[in-house]
């Protein structure tokens, strides 16, 4: 017992970088996934060509395979190698901006059809049809399915142990040899630190949805659930 | 330094060994968790609310949590509670299909919820036994409906396995791992290693879209 309070603080060493990896993270999914979402709805054939090979080479390749090759290929064939924080930021943002750009897709071709010809009428250019009309419908739409992207993409910080990135999951592994009879509280203080971390990303997704559902002047959506359904699939 | 065809040759052998342990781990991980999840989601529904409420925790827990640590939980910490020791294969399969069963009991809680309420109002008008209208009834319609999205999670664990090199599973990146420790060349084994990844699943996926338009049109 008189271990806990070492491993705890020596865990939590480690958050600050998992909480690096996650919102560096985050933000290149939210850049990439809007590229690319874009580009897929693009009227160009081989801007559409480019975005569909980068969505299926990264959601056919195996995230860890991603980090790998990342890590110890790209030093070879570049000649310099990438801290392993940003190595990971960089893999999590690429594997993730790929579903998420079908979740932008997705979201854009969801809106009525109508709302794009009235825009049309309104003699608004593709510019301004896209952002004042089309993107902030689509935004309330995308919100739900991000939120679970950014829960596995948190969840994913953890593979950033194979790279010695030094967050939550690898403090843990460094300590397991050493407090070998502890293991409960090493497992144990990690799974309740993504778990509050997870709570934390849904929180604050539901009330940007609430937030946007009140723009458009839509209802709040009636959950069955408790506020703390998370999770989602990597599918597709 | 570049690519060498002869070390991408010598490298194939041992990633295809790889490959089908990666393929092994998937099948049987997804066997567990179709089942499991089929568990879970007739516990969600169950009438003791304790009991659902318990298969709610627990989905919740296993769906916001890493599955690497899930495995790490699995492969160190149940030994000494429980004196089972795991190998790392079988580690592997649980870890895989306890937190894949998490997925599928929200993919078979919707296919139930989609059956017509009136097959039910049907089943209970006919009088038949509880198990009965869930064996007879609903389960034959709820589940081919969602055999696609169950697919999908199929796919996404073959991706997520090569994490199970953490405990020492030979998968394909552990065995890429090897050979670059061995002949001191990286590019060729986990450049292939990836090839190999998009050679199953980008078939495997036009093969469940195409499954999925059908199952609409159905």
């Amino acid at each position: 017992m008189s271990n806990v309070p070492h491993i705890v603080s020596a865990i939590l060493a480690g958050l600050a970088t998992t909480i690096e990896a996650a919102v560096g993270g985050i933000i290149v999914t939210i850049v990439l996934s809007l590229i690319a979402g874009l580009a897929l709805l693009s009227p160009r054939r081989f801007v559409r060509g480019v975005a569909r090979v980068y969505v299926e080479v990264f959601r056919g390749t195996s995230e860890a395979v991603q980090l790998f090759w990342l890590y110890f290929v790209l030093p070879v064939l570049v000649g310099f190698q990438l801290v392993p924080l940003f190595a990971g930021i960089l893999v999590l943002g690429l594997n993730h901006g790929a579903y998420g750009a079908e979740v932008v897709r997705g979201a854009l071709r969801s809106v009525p059809k109508a709302q794009y010809e009235g825009a049309v009428a309104l003699n608004l250019s593709p510019t301004q049809r896209m952002v004042r009309v089309l993107l902030p419908q689509a935004f309330a739409e995308m919100l739900p399915p991000f939120n679970n992207l950014f829960i596995q993409l948190l969840k994913s910080t953890a593979l950033l142990s194979f790279i010695s990135a030094g967050e939550i999951t690898e403090r843990g592994e460094l300590l397991r040899p050493v407090f070998g009879a502890d293991i409960g509280w090493i497992y144990g203080t990690e799974l309740v630190l993504y778990l509050l971390l997870a709570v934390l990303i849904t929180t604050g997704m539901r009330a940007l949805e609430r937030w946007a559902g009140r723009r458009l002047g839509r209802a709040p959506v009636a959950r069955t659930e408790l506020d703390l359904t998370v999770g989602g699939g990597g599918a597709g | 330094m570049n690519w060498d065809w002869q070390a991408a040759a010598d490298a194939i052998p041992l990633l295809l060994e790889g490959l089908l342990v990666t393929v092994e781990l998937t099948l049987l991980g997804s066997a567990l968790a179709y089942a499991l999840g089929l568990v879970l989601a007739l516990l969600r529904r169950a009438r003791i609310p304790v009991l659902s409420r318990v298969a709610w925790l627990f989905i919740e827990f296993i769906r916001s949590t890493p599955l690497l640590i899930q495995v790490f939980v699995l492969y160190w910490l149940v030994p000494p509670l429980t004196g089972i020791t795991l190998s790392a294969f079988v580690t592997g399969v649980i870890a895989l299909g306890v937190h894949y069963a998490t997925y599928t009991a929200e993919v078979y809680r919707a296919g139930i919820e989609a059956v017509p309420k009136g097959q039910w109002e049907a089943a209970v008008a006919l009088n038949l036994p509880r198990s009965r209208v869930w064996t007879a009834v609903v389960l034959p319609q709820a589940i081919p409906r969602v055999l696609p999205a169950l697919g999908n999670y199929t796919i996404s664990m073959f991706k997520e396995t090569p994490l199970l090199l953490a405990i020492g599973v030979l998968d394909v990146l552990n065995r890429a791992k090897e050979v670059g420790a061995e002949t001191f060349r990286v590019v060729e084994p986990y450049t292939l290693a990836g090839v190999l990844f998009l050679l199953v699943s980008l078939p495997a996926s036009v093969l469940v879209r195409r499954w999925e338009r059908r199952a609409e049109r159905v």
